[in-house]
């Protein structure tokens, strides 16, 4: 049983990592500040998503748990605020390049 | 595989930190600050000392980095306007200067006694008789309280620095300028969600600082985040600095520390001496009106001195 929470876990963490890896190239290799704030939101939302589930077969109670979709809830909030405002500031300022 | 990520951990924090001082642009660099704090703030948590993490990623990354992107934002004219570079010789004077404290620091690191002298047994040993199950705030509160009182004590003079800083006519006025809410605004609504979840974090990571990592910096530095933001969405605005509640309201930290201190020496025979009997419940007397204090200096830290002429 344990061995199959780990295996689940391992696969959820690797899938995050990979999301994360995903969005830094993102960042680095879009154009302009609108594809570049895309690809890091969606990619980072859904990487600590993928984190935090693959965490969530190690904690031993509910509360932990709770706490563990607490910070992914917030980070989801603040993400997506933060390039809300990015993108205001970056289409106030003129064309992009 | 531990050392491994220790090596990758290290090298990724000298790369952040050279990458910090280099960079040519004031913001970029302050950038590279936060995110340097942010991976110190690891190194702390891969050497077992989530405390010293917390306090670094939000005072030290956080906060810090918050009056820094302020500094930087005021500090843009001026770079704009000024080419000139500094002469050659200052900043060969400035690199060996540099070179020479580094130098110092690493070969007193190098020199510490392999077995450094230690007295957390004994702390560990009266950790009962404080009634706090956390070390650190033990040793913070009780076993070297003089240090916590000064360092509020520092704060609050920064504060004066900074509000020294208004010219005589705004002297007394709020700090800042009045942010307006707009209709479509995404800040005030994300604040009218935010502030509420962020108070009881707050609270909640000073009152676990008892038995866990947490404690009185680190809740305060959440409640003061709260506090500039939802300033900076305008459902609240900065009261203006010469208002007396706000005045008490910063020193009754440092006021009630004093008076319970002053109190130890009849109490227990000494300067910030708690009796046995009393010391959590005197340690909660202290720290619930300091961790408001703190977090309203921080708040007004980062709003920065007065820049609207009193209303009265």
């Amino acid at each position: 049983m344990s061995l199959a929470l780990n295996g689940l876990t391992i696969v959820a963490v690797c899938a995050g990592a990979f999301f994360f890896l995903a969005g830094t190239v993102g960042l680095l290799r879009f154009p302009d500040a609108l594809s570049r704030l895309h690809a890091l939101t969606k990619a980072d939302n859904l990487g600590l998503g993928l984190v935090v589930l693959g965490l969530l077969f190690q904690v031993g109670g509910v509360f932990a748990a709770l706490k563990l979709i607490g910070v992914w809830l917030l980070t989801l909030l603040a993400a997506a605020t933060v390039s809300q405002l990015l993108a205001r500031a970056a289409r106030a300022s003129g064309p992009h390049e | 595989m531990a050392l491994a990520f220790d090596i990758v951990l290290v090298l990724l924090i000298l790369g952040v930190a050279t990458w910090t001082i280099s960079a040519r642009d004031t913001f970029a660099a302050v950038v590279g600050f936060i995110g340097f704090g942010l991976v110190l703030a690891l190194a702390w948590v891969c050497l077992a000392a989530p405390d010293v993490a917390l306090t670094e990623a939000a005072i030290g990354s956080g906060l810090t980095g918050g009056l820094l992107v302020g500094a930087s934002a005021r500090l843009r004219r001026t770079e704009t306007t000024s080419g000139e570079t500094p002469s050659i010789s200052l900043r060969l004077s400035a690199g060996v200067v540099c070179t020479f404290i580094s130098a110092g620091l690493a070969a007193i690191v190098l020199e510490l006694p392999g077995k450094a002298p230690t007295l957390a047994p004994q702390v560990a040993a009266n950790l009962a008789m404080i009634g706090l199950d956390n070390p650190v705030t033990a040793v913070l509160m009780a076993y070297r309280a003089v240090d916590t009182l000064l360092e509020v004590v520092v704060l609050l003079l920064v504060l004066g620095g900074i509000w020294s800083l208004a010219p005589d006519h705004l002297w007394g006025g709020s700090p800042g300028s009045r942010h307006l809410a707009g209709p479509d605004g995404v800040l005030p609504f994300v604040a009218q969600l935010l502030v509420p979840v962020g108070i009881l974090v707050g609270i909640h990571i000073f009152w676990i600082g008892s038995v866990a990592p947490g404690g009185e910096f680190q809740g305060a530095t959440i409640l003061a985040a709260m506090w500039i933001l939802a300033t900076m969405a305008g459902l609240v605005d900065m009261p203006a600095v010469s208002r007396r509640w706000l005045r008490l309201l910063l020193v009754a930290g440092s006021a009630v520390f004093f008076a319970v201190g002053f109190a130890g020496f009849a109490m227990a025979g000494a300067f910030l001496a708690y009796p046995e009997a009393y010391a959590k419940l005197l340690i909660l007397i202290i720290e619930i009106p300091l961790t408001l204090s703190i977090a309203a200096t921080l708040a007004l830290l980062v709003a920065g001195p007065p820049e609207r002429a009193p209303q009265e």
